[in-house]
């Protein structure tokens, strides 16, 4: 039965990992809170499912597409809503992250109304027995794209070019624009890539609960949030990590507690983490700038 | 080289530099020398492009650069240092060498620079691995300036490399700015240290409260009273 709950909360807690890295990535380069971006998972599941059942695209293409369309998106998000503002103050960004977000859903909500839309299943339900636990053969699927993303947005980061140069933007803007790095080009491949990876997480997530809504962003998007405060706001191995942890913490307190308090139990460890270590598990601690 | 013509320039609403003209010839050093908090560095940020002169105009091979953004100013041949060797703390030092490449394409060529920067420093190359962070004062100054050469630049700013170093390093640091000049880099060096700064470079100009009040060839800088009296102590 545990080890059970553990499995599933990891497949859980790896979807909220994708989307964690579009925030913490974020964050990590401009320090805005991209509350926009459980639209723009919602948005990848919608186009991964319009791809699939209305133009028959093979399932596999249809999830890279739809990742692609949602970093058009991000990055679309991004030029209209949060750079024009980029020398406000952070509230300002702030507040237009939320605009953005409610003009995705409500935009979501006219074209394809308020009904839910099911995701047709893309692999036979076939599920694996072992002595512990058992497994179907999508979440196996899940769980190996989850980490293949994941791997591969780490390799980027650290062995590319570009990924240093998101590194060296986090760290020092004004010494990387020094450095010949085109700023508002790093802050787009970071929207672009960031909206991708929740796209991933929206379209698996369709997916595996068999349904489509244009609300479905709101509460993966809370979560993946507090995953990536959990794990310290703008670190990459955080998100991850705080997704997973927060995946697992919610699916036990479901099973040993309640499953009515699902959602109380997460919010709950973000409140513990945040009274413990305010910089969360992997944070560094905040230095003040003179 | 560099021409600056009646350039203007602060912070939102706070005017720091006043109608400044000042130019660096092919191969000089120049120096801007003055007290604190009088705007050298407001002028060096000017001319990499970190902030946009409100008025006036700043030229860089004859093509005008007031409105260029900072990457493309590094494309053209310029590298800032800026103050307080702002090196990336959590990047490894070959890393941050890397960056200083950035703009550039030529890998081979790249790679023979990296090698030049890590003969200049071998102090440097003991760390290549290590990050940034972890460097004494003196060796991230000289990561600093080792980044910006991997640049290929035509002129170097150097915001005040002697800054919280140890004497013995200080000199060390000069030693190298004037052979990275004898290989042919032009240098624009703003500096407290006015003894240090005058004694390397060719020519110089003093600064206060955001105007040009001298500029003179460094002979005559360190024999004009004024001079003396306020920057050499006497």
């Amino acid at each position: 039965m545990f080890i059970q709950q553990l499995v599933n909360g990891l497949i859980l807690g790896s979807t909220y990992a994708l989307i964690a890295l579009g925030y913490t990535m974020v964050y990590g380069i401009i320090e805005l809170i991209n509350f926009a971006h459980g639209e723009i998972y919602m948005f990848g599941a919608f186009a991964g499912l319009l791809l699939v059942t209305v133009l028959k695209v093979p399932f596999f293409l249809a999830f890279f597409l739809a990742m692609a369309l949602a970093a058009l998106l991000g990055m679309t998000v991004e030029f209209l809503a949060y750079r024009p503002l980029r020398h406000s103050t952070r509230l300002a960004a702030l507040i237009s992250a939320i605009g953005a977000s409610i003009f995705l859903q409500n935009l979501a909500l006219l074209i394809m109304g308020a009904q839910p839309y099911t995701f047709p299943s893309p692999v036979e339900a076939k599920v694996y027995q072992t002595p512990f636990f058992t497994i179907s053969r999508l979440e196996i699927i899940i769980l190996i794209f989850s980490f293949l993303l994941m791997i591969a947005l780490t390799l980027f980061i650290q062995r590319t070019k570009i990924g240093k140069a998101m590194r060296a933007v986090a760290q020092d803007k004004d010494t990387a624009s020094l450095m010949g790095i085109n700023i508002n080009q790093i802050i787009t491949v970071t929207f672009a890539i960031g909206s991708a990876l929740g796209a991933a997480s929206g379209v698996m997530v369709g997916i595996y609960f068999r349904t489509v809504t244009f609300s479905m962003g709101l509460m993966p998007g809370l979560k993946g949030f507090v995953a990536a405060v959990l794990g310290g706001i703008g670190n990459i191995p955080g998100a991850m990590m705080g997704g997973i942890l927060l995946g697992i913490t919610e699916t036990i307190g479901a099973a040993y507690i309640s499953s009515q308090y699902r959602d109380a139990v997460a919010f709950a460890l973000l409140i513990m983490v945040l009274l413990l270590k305010p910089t969360g598990l992997l944070g560094r601690p905040v230095q003040e700038k003179v | 080289m560099l021409r600056i013509e009646n350039v203007s320039a602060g912070y939102g609403s706070i005017r720091v530099l006043h109608q400044i003209n000042l130019h660096v010839n092919e191969g000089e050093i120049v120096c801007l020398i003055g007290s604190n908090g009088v705007g050298k560095t407001t002028t060096l940020k000017t001319i990499s492009g970190l902030l946009r002169p409100e008025e006036g105009r700043i030229y860089f091979r004859n093509r005008d650069i007031s409105r260029t953004p900072p990457h493309k100013i590094v494309e053209m041949g310029i590298s800032h240092v800026p103050e307080g060797r702002n090196v990336f703390p959590r990047l490894t030092v070959r890393e941050n060498l890397e960056l200083g490449a950035y703009a550039r394409k030529d890998k081979a060529e790249i790679k023979r620079d990296y090698a030049m920067v890590m003969q200049t420093f071998p102090q440097l190359a003991l760390r290549e691995k290590q990050s940034a962070g972890t460097l004494s004062g003196g060796e991230q100054q000289m990561l600093a300036i080792g980044r910006a050469l991997m640049s290929r630049p035509r002129l170097l700013l150097l915001d005040e490399p002697s800054m919280g170093l140890a004497p013995l390093f200080v000199l060390g640091i000069f030693e190298i700015i004037n052979e990275i000049n004898r290989q042919g880099t032009t240098i624009l060096l703003v500096e407290q240290n006015a003894q240090l700064a005058l004694r390397t470079a060719h020519r110089g100009y003093v600064m206060e409260t955001g105007r040009i009040v001298l500029d003179d060839s460094t002979e005559a800088l360190l024999k004009n009273s004024r001079v003396r009296k306020a920057y050499l102590g006497e």
